[in-house]
């Protein structure tokens, strides 16, 4: 068990853990944030897992750079629409409307 | 009740994917790799004009995937300000009148302009380049305008577009000159490779520090709203 | 020649981007047309070269694989590139009229536009792993942001639905790809193929596979993930959610796909592939079915999208471990099958935006009427119904056609019965909305009438899925070719 090789499975768990944030929690911002973490999973084991060679390897670093901005990005879109769709609505969260049930028909 | 169960549906569904994850790492760290890309990075690395291996990588070896990722930050960046509100400048509660954050400002923001300038600067042959420098740059200007400092070019208008679509610009203006030349896509003239990645970095940095900032900037929202289709009365 | 139109293909969109950005909406109408015509010709001339000389692999920055990023231009390829090139060209003509341009936030449509465009080009061109989620991600940021553009609350709840399904799909195929660079110490899908050839499978690798093609059946909105859809493509403006229908998902789709005939046959197995299919034929019925009772027009036409994709999904099982010339089968069928469903939905789409346009009103039982005042864009409508109906001579037929063969040839015919009832409840749902048009109401209606070059633009995508049957052979013919150097580095 090496150092980096810890750093994946910590990075597993972090995917774990965000993956249960993202399908359970219904609060919006918790969401993101559960997004964010499940990232920083991805990036951990895309980081720790090519090192079993000896030496840290450069292109997964410039890879996780990268994602982190993708990541930021698409964190900062997310803010804004959910502050503008909280302003419009007053709703933290997407559960809860007719409209989003299946079917359609009554 | 069933609110339980499903809990502990979901979460007994991730800690299986966790360890099938763990265990599929496990079993993966004990192979060797077929391709060595650090050594032959490191073979190419002279050719490629920085010293560091990793700006190396970000923006020579695979500068096509920086491209797109700028593109990424600036589709963000489009998205929040489209939604911004034309006034928010003039919004009172958005400027604090915290005296403690004025007296740290004063201290803070030259050093954090160094700090953003140094960071860039390192980016050659050590940890560091445009995106850390960019993400200082946007931290001063979040906490300029905390302070209360207006930043007209923050408005939605021509010079906050200009400021956006600025390092993309370059960027891609490099990247089809070699192509106009008869070479590849994205390719550096030869000689040139040095000082073009220099000056991409720098207008990279004051672009996604821009990006950044307008969107924490367009987080404030306006009233007026797009009629849905077919919603006409 | 072959570089100059390479960098074009590259270089106009993104620079579009810019330009439009820069514009007011009009000012912005005028440049985009300007460059879609560009973007069309390019297309049209790399096809040509490829379908003259065959396919290449296009190193960009003049780096190698694995070391720089290497795209894939094939007959395959470009024939989405052109594909996209109509179908987006139709979206953007279709749009500079349909958008109001007072709005001042409708300029950010243009940019966009062009971004979501390089996007859908980098993802069909892209032969790197990681490459391709770039990709992915700039097409969905930017068409997460064309459905939430000027939005209300429920645009901005389509919006935000979108885009958690998309980014964790995004997250779980980066994951696989961190197992896959952590295996092969590679990127280059290209590169890995050749060394699983020589080599036996290292252990540990097929979750690789299952997390990437998972991660892109959510972003495809495969039974059971696609409950994001609807909400976002029935409520996007019709050119957007033309856009979004007829390209968007199928660039997911071409990834997972594009692994699955590649990695599929080492990394994969029999298990996975039925239970792919049998998603898939869920999707066809139960999306079908959802059709049938949507009491919105456009919602409709989502739910259909939902039915169609289910069909692409079939590829799986019907290339795993069937014999050459049936695998072959199944991926023209499918090949045809996205051609011909990003026609007739875009012109769906299209028709259906003109229908919610001149009756003022979202519902199916507001059509009343409207067939004697708007008869061209309705039969725009039922012309690209009878494509996904799969009615002959069109390309849903040839492609499905080519479905029921591999089918029978692999000797699972239980795909049949899925082509059959999907056909069915399709020709239900479009007889619905033909048959809620003629219905006549006693009160004089007053309708909106459209620009005319509005009705025109989903006449023509009808009328190119509907001939898509008559000219399938051709179009085989070049997604078929020989690369040109075997192999990379």
């Amino acid at each position: 068990m090496t150092a980096p090789l810890l750093y994946a499975l910590a990075g597993a768990m972090l995917c774990g853990i965000g993956l249960f944030g993202l399908l359970w929690l219904s609060h919006l911002l918790r969401k993101l944030l559960a997004f964010n973490i499940m990232g920083s999973g991805v990036f951990l084991v895309m980081v720790g897992l090519p090192q079993h060679q000896g030496g840290p390897d450069p292109v997964p670093q410039a890879l996780v750079l990268t994602g982190i901005v993708v990541a930021i990005a698409a964190t900062a879109l997310a803010v804004v629409l959910i502050r503008r769709y909280y302003h419009l609505s007053g709703m933290t969260s997407l559960e809860g409307d007719p409209a989003s049930r299946e079917g359609g028909a009554e | 009740m069933i609110r339980t169960v499903r809990a502990l549906a979901v979460a007994v569904a991730c800690l299986a994917f966790t360890g099938l994850l763990g265990a599929s790492i496990w079993t993966i760290a004990g192979n060797s790799t077929p391709v060595n890309l650090p050594q032959l990075l490191s073979e190419n690395l002279e050719r490629s004009g920085v010293e560091h291996p990793v700006t190396a990588v970000l923006l020579n070896f695979r500068s096509y995937d920086t491209l797109l990722e700028i593109g990424v930050l600036v589709i963000a960046g489009i998205a929040g300000i489209s939604m911004a509100k034309t006034a928010s400048l003039e919004d009172p509660e958005v400027r604090t009148s915290d005296s403690l954050l004025y007296a740290l400002q004063r201290w803070f923001v030259p050093l954090m302009l160094v700090l953003a300038g140094y960071l860039l600067w390192a980016g050659s042959d050590r940890p560091g380049g445009a995106f850390q420098a960019g993400a200082v740059l946007a931290a001063t200007g979040v906490l300029m305008r905390l302070g209360g400092v207006p930043m007209e070019f923050l408005r939605p208008g021509l010079l906050l577009r200009i400021g956006l679509a600025l390092g993309f610009t370059v960027f891609l203006l490099v990247a089809v000159a070699s192509a106009i030349g008869g070479d590849a896509f994205l390719a550096y003239p030869p000689g040139m490779t040095k000082i073009l990645i220099v000056v991409i970095e720098s207008v990279l940095t004051l672009s996604i520090a821009m990006v950044l900032l307008a969107l924490f900037v367009s987080a404030p929202v306006n009233d007026a709203e797009d009629p849905e289709e077919g919603s006409s009365s | 020649m072959t570089l100059w139109l390479m960098a074009g293909l590259l270089f106009t969109p993104l620079a579009w981007a810019v330009l439009t950005l820069l514009t007011d909406f009009t000012r912005g109408r005028l440049v985009t047309w300007g460059g879609i015509l560009v973007q069309v010709l390019v297309s049209l001339g790399l096809w040509l070269v490829v379908s003259r000389d065959g396919g290449f692999y296009y190193a960009l920055g003049g780096w190698q694989a694995p070391l720089g990023i290497e795209l894939r231009v094939d007959g395959l390829a470009v024939t989405f590139v052109l594909l996209t090139a109509v179908v987006a060209s139709a979206c953007g003509f279709h749009a500079g009229v349909y958008i109001d341009p007072d709005k001042p936030w409708h300029r950010y449509f243009w940019p966009l536009f062009w971004f979501l465009w390089s996007g859908l080009n980098a993802v069909w061109l892209g032969g790197d792993l990681f490459n391709l989620y770039v990709g992915l991600e700039l097409i969905s940021l930017s068409a997460v942001g064309l459905v939430a553009l000027g939005g209300k609350a429920g645009a901005l709840r389509a919006s935000l639905r979108y885009l958690l399904a998309a980014l964790l799909g995004s997250l779980a195929y980066l994951l696989g790809v961190a197992l896959i660079y952590g295996q092969f110490g590679t990127l280059s899908i290209a590169g890995i193929v050749f060394w699983l050839e020589e080599h036996p499978v290292p252990a540990g690798s097929s979750l690789a596979l299952a997390l990437m093609v998972a991660g892109l059946a959510l972003k495809t909105a495969l039974f059971p993930l696609h409950r994001w859809l609807p909400p976002a493509h029935g409520i996007a403006k019709s050119p957007v959610s033309a856009l979004l229908s007829a390209l968007v998902v199928k660039a997911s789709f071409y990834i997972a796909a594009r692994l699955w005939l590649e990695l599929g046959e080492p990394l994969g197995n029999l298990a996975a592939a039925q239970l792919v299919g049998l998603l898939g034929s869920a999707a066809v019925v139960w999306g079908s079915w959802l059709a049938c009772r949507q009491m919105e027009l456009k919602q409709v036409v989502a739910y259909s999208s939902v039915a169609q994709i289910g069909y692409l999904f079939l590829l799986f099982p019907l290339t795993y471990s069937v014999s050459e010339s049936v695998s072959l089968q199944a991926q023209q069928g499918i090949t045809l099958q996205v051609i011909s469903h990003a026609l007739a939905k875009a012109a769906m789409f299209l028709a259906a935006g003109n229908l919610v346009l001149s009756t003022g009103s979202r519902r199916v039982d507001a059509l009343t009427g409207v067939s004697r005042f708007l008869p061209f864009s309705l039969f725009s409508f039922a012309l690209a119904g009878v494509s996904l109906m799969s009615l002959p001579p069109s390309g849903g037929f040839a492609a499905k056609w080519l479905l029921l063969q591999a089918s029978l040839g692999s000797g699972q015919w239980w795909w049949v019965l899925v082509l059959l009832v999907g056909g069915l409840l399709s020709a239900v749902y479009v007889f619905r909305i033909c048959r809620a048009s003629f219905l006549e109401s006693p009160e004089t209606n007053q309708f909106y009438h459209p620009h005319r070059s509005l009705e025109i633009i989903p006449m023509i995508l009808a009328l190119l899925s509907l001939g898509l049957g008559l000219v399938s052979a051709e179009v085989l013919s070049v997604m078929a070719l020989p690369f040109e150097e075997e192999g990379s580095p």
